[in-house]
């Protein structure tokens, strides 16, 4: 993977808006120019002019947005839009895939994550994720939630690894649950409870972000009423950025709502704004049902 | 004849397929057919050949006896009368006489009569038991075409009998394994009658020259296998420890780093060191890997005697190490991406995720893997032939020269040998308990690997 420094720096605290009014450009049929306000006041994550390519087929378009802090972003759009790819993008999970290349800049509280001084250990540690099917390790409960902490040498003895375990895993809403059984394997447990234990996982290691990539769509409405509701709790704590398909979540869990469509960043807003009044066709196509 | 028959048979197959037809008035009644056409053909057909080609079986088994009968019936008395060791001769000079191995003229003129007759016979018997699986043929084809009806139900009859060869198929790798235990388990009991099974399993010293004459003063057999199970073990110990951590570290490399284009060179390549023959194997082991060590033991101050449990251990090593590294290659890539990708967004590094999450979650595989390869090597008996010697030492000194159970067993064997020796059986009882121990493996080593197969799905 190659990463191409944007020579363009962006001036954060200004504000930005893009291309409010102008809507037409000559020879295409459909504005792509992000509508919306897509900075924050402080932003923890501001990505600017992102592109993904997968060898020649390009999957983010020059997207740029912000995440705010304590609060929850939903990425919407129809499958295969590039939402999971530019999450990934966030923490650099597309390192893993060979033919991935991602060009533009994306600043955690201000440091390039594409940086060659950046540690992308200690990248993953600030900015954790969420998966969408459940997939605990096959340890125990107690491993699961303590691994993260023990590769980043966050725990010194075990009763802080067990106190670390423990506030992880109430948190996440889990403790209840499982506090007699933490010797027992990750995989034994309910699909909702992995999900949970996957998120206790991630907040383990304390991260400023937290990406969930629809997490909740392997699990049933009772088992995703908990997570949405552990997602609201998390809020105060930690910046979240969800990807999701069901738009009732978006709306129930979210402050801002950006929504992608073939690559590009059509629409970002609060979620009220793009749920009952969307600025942009696509968007109001979308959210009402007629596309995807 | 097997031809006619199965001339027959199509024959059979065809009309069959059209009385089906036509019974429901043509090509456009098919429907109304219980099968399709050919399901009858097919049925009608097998009707056809199967009783016939078992009456020409059955016919070829015993005809034979019986025209020896009727040669024999037919000889001057003073032949008949013969004590069982000479009609034994008799009969072997008249199947040669018959066979043209032996001139004509060299032999007696009763002989060349009861030859003569034979022939005779011979060409009658071929007859009839031709036109007998013939009329057969014919008979119940026949008796089969006129059982043909709309709703016949042919398909599923004739899904019976497929059902019924595939049975008898497996059913013969079956029978076999069961022929080659009883036998054993036959002559292993037989020699547990000279030498007791405590003796045998918990003695120390094996040399199994027997006196093969009462007057002859050789050695009295001593059968106590404890320094063949030991070097059979040290072998496979010393096998496991190059194989293990070179397969499974090269399965790793393959499955979690190699880019595809290595990846497609190496693994075949890897794979090539299976295909060779074992006897290849032991003359490198004997003629390069032991003199070699010699040397070097010799360079360090160590007796390394030139056939040695180490060389033919590290060669048996290298053998086996393509059964590690694809099953462990195998177990590794199918661990999940998933998990994969939990552990890096945690922060894991390349190395931390496969030790501590691909490792853990791929290990009841490779062990499987790892037990089906000790079988192999304790299996092994060519390398041992070549490399590590025939004296049976009971030692923990991977130097020293020392036996495996294959290895006794075959040099019990080999040679004219009378099978009511000690000698001879023992190898049998060797046989048996090695039957069992690399069984045990092997159940052990299926289940682990199923066990984990099943825990993604
Ligand atoms: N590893 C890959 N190699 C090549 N192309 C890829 C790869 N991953 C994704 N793509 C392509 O990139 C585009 C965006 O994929 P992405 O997974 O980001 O979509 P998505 O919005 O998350 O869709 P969904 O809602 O179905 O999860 C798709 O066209 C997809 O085919
Ligand atoms: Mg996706």
């Amino acid at each position: 993977m190659t990463i191409e420094k944007h020579q363009h720096v962006v001036n954060i605290s200004r504000g930005l808006v893009f291309n409010e009014g102008d809507q037409s450009l000559p020879g295409e049929a459909i504005e792509t120019k992000t509508v919306g306000q897509v900075t924050v006041d402080s932003p923890v994550i501001s990505a600017r002019h992102v592109n993904v390519h997968y060898g020649e087929k390009q999957a983010i378009k020059d997207v740029s947005i912000d995440v705010a802090k304590n609060a929850v972003i939903a990425f919407i759009g129809p499958s295969g839009c590039g939402k999971s790819t530019f999450l990934r993008c966030l923490n650099r999970m597309n390192d893993t895939i060979a033919n991935a290349k991602v060009s533009g800049s994306i600043r955690l509280d201000g440091s390039d994550i594409y940086d060659r001084s950046q540690d992308i250990v200690q990248l993953r540690a600030r900015v954790g994720m969420v998966f969408q099917k459940p997939n605990p390790f096959p340890k125990s409960i107690y491993e699961n939630v303590a691994y993260g902490p023990k590769i980043h040498g966050l725990a010194g003895n075990r009763a802080d690894l067990d106190e670390i375990v423990q506030l992880s895993l109430r948190k996440a809403g889990l403790w209840e649950e499982v506090k007699d059984r933490l010797d027992n394997p990750g995989t034994g447990l309910s699909g909702g409870q992995q999900q949970r234990l996957c998120i206790a996982r991630a907040i383990a290691v304390d991260p400023e972000v937290i990406l969930m990539d629809e997490p909740c769509s392997a699990l049933d409405p009772i088992a995703t009423a908990k997570v949405e509701d552990l997602i609201d709790e998390l809020r105060e704590n930690y910046a979240i950025v969800i990807v999701t398909h069901n738009m009732q979540q978006a709306a129930r869990v979210s402050q801002r709502t950006a929504y992608f469509h073939l690559g590009d960043l059509i629409e970002v807003g609060p979620t009220e704004q793009i749920f009952t009044n969307p600025r942009h066709r696509l968007t109001e196509d979308y959210i009402t049902g007629r596309f995807g | 004849m097997i031809v006619v028959i199965l001339l027959l048979a199509s024959i059979a197959f065809q009309w069959a397929k059209h009385r089906a037809i036509s019974l429901v008035g043509g090509t456009r009644g098919i429907r109304n057919l219980h099968s399709l056409p050919a399901y009858y053909g097919m049925y009608v057909a097998l009707w056809c050949a199967l009783p016939a080609l078992a009456v020409l079986g059955v016919w070829h088994l015993f005809g034979d006896r019986v025209v020896i009968g009727m040669v024999l019936a037919q000889m001057p008395l003073a032949f008949q009368n013969l004590p069982a060791d000479q009609a034994g001769l008799l009969l072997n000079d008249l199947r040669n006489v018959v066979a043209g191995a032996i001139p004509m003229d060299t032999v007696r003129p009763e002989i060349v009569a009861a030859a003569h007759h034979w022939q005779q016979l011979n060409a009658q018997s071929a007859v009839a038991g031709g036109l007998l699986a013939l009329s057969v043929a014919i008979i119940v084809g026949v008796l089969a075409l006129r059982t043909v009806r709309s709703d016949l139900r042919a398909r599923n009859r004739v899904e019976k009998m497929a059902e019924w060869a595939l049975l008898a198929s497996s059913g013969i790798a079956v029978l076999t394994t069961v022929g080659i235990l009883a036998s054993v388990l036959y002559e292993a009991i037989h020699f547990f009658h000279f030498v007791s099974p405590i003796d045998f399993l918990f003695g120390t010293t094996w040399s199994p020259q027997m006196a093969m004459r009462d007057d002859q003063v050789g050695s009295s057999g001593a059968f106590g296998a404890v320094p063949l199970f030991a070097g059979t073990l040290l072998i496979a110990l010393i096998a496991l420890v190059v194989s293990v951590p070179v397969g499974l570290f090269s399965a790793i490399f393959l499955a979690e780093y190699a880019v595809r284009s290595v990846r497609t060179v190496i693994k075949p390549l890897l794979e090539i060191l299976a295909g060779i023959p074992t006897v290849v194997y032991g003359f490198f082991a004997a003629l390069t890997v032991g003199p070699l060590l010699r040397d070097f033991g010799v360079s360090v101050g160590l007796t390394v005697a030139s056939e040695s449990a180490l060389s033919a251990g590290l060669v048996m090593g290298v053998m086996i190490i393509p059964f590690i590294s694809s099953i462990a290659d195998d177990m590794i890539t199918a661990v999940p991406q998933s998990l994969r990708d939990g552990a890096y967004a945690l922060g894991a590094t390349r190395s931390e995720t496969i030790r501590n999450v691909v490792l853990p979650a791929a290990l009841p595989g490779i062990v499987g893997g790892v037990l089906l390869a000790a079988s192999r090597a304790i299996g092994e008996t060519m390398i041992v032939v070549m490399a590590a010697g025939l004296s049976a030492n009971l030692t923990a000194n991977p130097f020293q020269a020392v036996t495996t159970v294959t290895v006794q067993i075959a040099t019990l064997l080999v040679g004219d040998s009378e099978f009511d020796s000690p000698k001879t059986l023992a190898a049998f009882a060797l046989g048996l308990v090695l039957f069992f121990a690399t069984l045990v493996l092997n159940v052990i080593a299926l289940k682990v690997v199923r066990k984990y197969r099943e825990q993604y799905d």
